[in-house]
């Protein structure tokens, strides 16, 4: 070194004393405050989540008095020629079901992210119809339709609507919403620069469908493919109603556990229930993570050209679907005012005097909206502080990383699954709290957990995309991490949280799978009513509580867009630029 | 006099250390720069001291008081981000405010006098959202002023902003530095605001302090040929020690103040700026061509074949003056000397 850089201080002084070793922070209120609230969702997870799983598991060893037997419940279920009937009968009918649904959304969705088609937005709307309404309700409209009542059985020629043809139909109509939505995001993240590059290198449409278009959305695709087989194979609802004596898995489950008690046999199928869904998750995990690097920060949004007759035939496609999924609905919502389908048509209110039909009467229809008000109101208060937990707070790593993988599971549960494993857990007698059962909280508490996920991830979302150091400001301003959560971070994130709640409140109308082993006398809800009426006959009945559900979920929907529009002219303010 | 002193600072992640022992001295009231290219560990190191990444090994010591364990809230200081870190739904005023804790009447004084500090009183009723990014930068900086911490921490907080914003709040900053005498430190991947604004430059690079030091030493007295590359442009030119402070590079011997031992392969370093053409008066006198010749503006940037050097190019600053004058053109002859005392020479690795 020459002389005047060996006259500069040494830049590294060493160190005179041993320095102190992985110093951990000391406590505060706030770590404090932090890493409870971390805890207690972590431990309301794993008893809500983990523990009932384990249970179900447990019982599907064990037989019906209780004792031991090992693999001996699967062995029993495969060599029953009955039970080991539906899986073939679950299989393809969703197969079949997934086929269809797939290629009717697909290009559902094409026309909404692919062409200069007017009434995008409407569309977009119209597709989400059959999430307002509980899935008994198209198997409901189908049996008007096609039943042996029904006004165009003729259309059948002979064949039964009461089997695989009615399952079909009614899980293309309860599973579309779900492949459209999971393909228009597929199809939005489009880079116009392949697309130019490719019509610059001469590829015609066809081409450019088949060598960008396509391989795109192939995430998206399997996602959606998964996503369908996965809840036509664990509806409960749509077969129960319009299946005969076509058996599936998810019937019978409900059939060996309500009917005959058998719950040892009824874990069983409840694993089997489990495995698509698990397939479903791991592949939905792997797509997400790949459709995500196809986008990168550089693309330029893809703009549909115009063009007259391509936007038309879409249009053309786009209203039929419409009409059909509406009319799906009319046509419960029509019968549901009907004297006597199909002799007497005129209109009347009598079928909405439900106690005619079921003791329960209203009743049924409150307990729906005590429980839809309450997995709402709790659901999001937990699901958003949970997600801000995990996604923004210095809570300890491994306890967020718990909670992370938690919050995750429920996704892969099936509701009957879910249900049945809480009856497992809750109702056992050594279980501290089996207090539970046949409370309306048993009933909040499985709901919340089965939607838990969806409300994860959209309040992870957008908490992701508030300033990284809104904490780190506020800590070095000395203000607790509450107030930062109450002054900043929840009124900037009150779009997601309405949007979380509203689809707690919807999906607790609607549901039907997990709650329907978990009700009591005194807490049946409108759907299990639904079923109930529709088991003894009374359809006109179950088609007018089923409407009542609807009618309830779009008055929810119109009261979430009013309540976001006022939300948006008061944050205007602040959120123009 | 010793306002932070860091002992030892080791971060380790998962799977690599941001910062492998560092130690330093910072002074009441002086305006420190860390200074080093991305990755080099020195927001990490802002952050060690912030308290909001705490550090695997070592201490920190603030005010005398060890702080090593202890969280952001007790520790004193305000902070300013890139990205600003504004509450976007709280007015200018709010935001201001948001870490004080006085009677009504006090925060509203404390406020008005901190925005008027920044130059902004009219803005106190508006939302960040509607102010410019300068703007919302210098409420960012009242906001972390309004408490009157000990010690302003300021990470990037220029690099969001367009060339003449980034200047004018630049000055502001060095003023406001002035008139309140508080320690402050700022984290900068850019060597011409650390030169014009910091008492001291601390220069990191792969998690270690290359040198600490003023502007001026940092920029003529570089400690490492790394600080000589990073802060300016620089010369290297590959040699072997000889005798007496003799470098031979080529077939030149290029007289130095060297002491390393004779045989010990060398780099020479000089700045463009300190290649001589007038006055050549003195050792290491070269012949060299122009072989090309660019416009910067205030002045040229030649580059010079001197075969003597081998085939290694000498890049030299002219002022426009001197490209006159001499009549300098591109395959031009120009005899340059390169002068002993702005050469530095450092060991090869």
């Amino acid at each position: 070194m020459s002389a005047t850089a060996a006259a500069m201080p040494k830049p590294q002084s060493k160190p005179k004393t041993k320095p102190a070793r992985s110093p951990r922070p000391v406590e505060t209120a706030d770590s404090r405050l932090l890493n409870g609230g971390t805890l207690i969702l972590a431990l309301f997870l794993t008893v809500f989540v983990l523990l009932p799983l384990g249970a179900i598991f447990l019982r599907s060893l064990y037989d019906r008095n209780d004792t031991f037997v090992g693999l001996a419940n699967f062995a029993t279920f495969l060599g029953t020629p009955a039970l080991s009937a539906s899986i073939g009968n679950s299989l393809s009918v969703a197969l079949v079901s997934t086929v269809i649904t797939v290629i009717l959304a697909f290009l559902f969705a094409f026309s909404i992210t692919r062409t200069g088609m007017a009434g995008k937005g409407w569309f977009k709307a119209v597709a989400q119809i059959p999430i307002l309404a509980p899935s008994l309700l198209p198997a409901i409209s189908l049996v008007y339709l096609f039943g042996n009542k029904g006004m165009l059985r003729d259309v059948m020629m002979g064949h039964s609507v009461y089997g695989p043809i009615g399952i079909v139909l009614g899980e293309v109509f309860y599973c579309f919403p779900h492949a459209v939505m999971i393909l228009v995001v597929a199809l939005s993240t489009a880079d116009a620069r392949l697309y130019e590059a490719a019509e610059s290198l001469g590829a015609g449409p066809w081409r450019r469908f088949w060598t960008i278009t396509l391989p795109g959305a192939r995430y998206g695709l399997i996602s959606a493919i998964f996503v369908v087989f996965t809840l036509v194979v664990t509806d409960f609802g749509i077969p129960k109603v319009i299946g005969g004596n076509y058996n599936v898995l998810a019937t019978d489950v409900y059939k060996q556990v309500i009917g005959q008690q058998n719950f040892g046999m009824g874990a069983v199928i409840g694993m089997v229930l489990l495995l698509p869904a698990l397939l479903a998750f791991v592949a939905d995990w792997l797509g997400q993570r790949r459709q995500m690097a196809l986008l990168s920060a550089r693309s330029v949004p893809y703009v549909p050209p115009k063009s007259v007759w391509g936007d038309r035939l879409a249009l053309g496609y786009c209203l039929l679907i419409a009409a059909l999924l509406v009319g799906m609905l009319g046509v419960s919502a029509y019968a549901s005012l009907v004297k006597f389908w199909p002799y007497n048509l005129s209109l009347t209110l009598a079928n909405y005097d439900f106690e005619q039909f079921d003791p329960a009467g209203w009743g049924s229809y409150a307990n729906s909206l005590r429980l839809a008000a309450w997995t709402a109101v709790a659901g999001t208060a937990v699901i958003f502080t949970g997600a801000y937990l995990v996604e923004r707070s210095a809570a300890l790593p491994a306890l967020k990383l718990t909670v992370r993988l938690l919050a995750i599971v429920p996704l892969a549960v099936p509701g009957m699954v879910l249900g049945l494993a809480y009856i497992f857990f809750f109702n056992a007698p050594w279980n501290p709290l089996n207090g539970l059962y046949n409370t309306l909280a048993i009933l909040v508490l499985s709901t919340l957990v089965h939607f838990y996920t969806v409300g994860h991830l959209t309040a992870a979302t957008a908490l992701k995309q508030l300033d990284p150091e809104f904490e780190s400001v506020s800590a070095s301003l000395k203000v607790p991490v509450w107030k930062t959560f109450g002054r900043v971070t929840v009124p900037l994130c009150l779009p997601a949280i309405l949007d979380i709640g509203i689809y707690l409140f919807v999906n607790a109308m609607t549901t039907v799978s997990a709650v329907v082993f978990l009700y009591s006398p005194d807490t049946k809800p409108a759907a299990v009513a639904v079923l109930h009426m529709d088991d003894a006959g009374e359809t006109a009945g179950a088609a007018a509580m089923a409407m009542m559900i609807v009618y309830t979920s779009i008055a929810v929907r119109v009261l979430h867009a009013g309540l976001g529009a006022w939300l948006g002219r008061r944050s205007q303010r602040w959120r123009a630029r | 006099m010793t306002h932070l002193h860091l002992d030892s600072i080791v971060k380790r992640y998962d799977s690599f250390t941001a910062l492998k022992g560092v130690s330093l001295e910072v002074k009441r009231g002086e305006f420190l720069c860390f200074l080093g290219p991305s990755g080099c560990g020195k927001t990490t190191l802002l952050r060690v001291i912030a308290g909001l990444d705490p550090q695997s090994e070592g201490r920190v010591t603030l005010d005398g008081r060890d702080v090593s364990r202890q969280p952001p809230s007790a520790r004193n200081y305000g902070i300013v981000f890139q990205s600003y870190a504004l509450f976007p739904n709280l007015t200018v005023a709010k935001n201001v405010a948001y870490g004080l804790k006085l009677d009504r009447a006090a925060t509203k004084a404390r406020v008005d006098e901190l925005l008027a500090l920044v130059g902004l009183p009219e803005s106190g009723p508006k939302y960040p959202g509607q102010l410019s990014g300068g703007q919302q930068q210098r409420v960012a900086l009242a906001r972390a002023l309004a408490p009157s911490p000990g010690l302003l921490l300021l990470d990037e907080p220029l690099s969001a902003l367009d060339a003449r914003v980034r200047g004018h709040l630049r000055q502001q900053i060095k003023d406001l530095h002035r008139r309140l005498g508080i320690t402050t430190i700022m984290v900068t991947h850019d060597q011409e605001e650390a030169l014009t604004m910091a008492d001291r430059i601390v220069v990191m690079n792969h998690g270690v302090i290359d040198q600490v030091g003023t502007p001026d030493e940092i920029y003529r007295h570089p400690a490492t040929p790394f600080v000589a590359d990073f802060v300016g442009a620089m010369n290297f030119l590959p040699g072997i020690a000889g005798e007496d402070g003799v470098v031979h590079v080529g077939d030149a011997r290029l007289h130095s103040n060297s002491d390393l031992a004779p045989g010990a392969a060398v780099t020479v370093c000089l700045r463009p700026e300190d290649v001589v053409a007038r006055h050549q008066n003195g050792a290491n006198r070269i012949e060299a061509t122009i072989e090309a010749l660019e416009f910067i503006g205030p002045f040229h940037r030649a580059r010079l074949h001197a075969p003597e050097l081998g085939s290694h190019r000498l890049t030299a600053d002219f002022s426009a003056n001197l490209v006159r004058d001499l009549d300098l053109v591109i395959g031009g002859r120009l005899p340059v000397m390169l002068p002993r005392e702005r050469l530095r020479v450092f060991p090869v690795a």
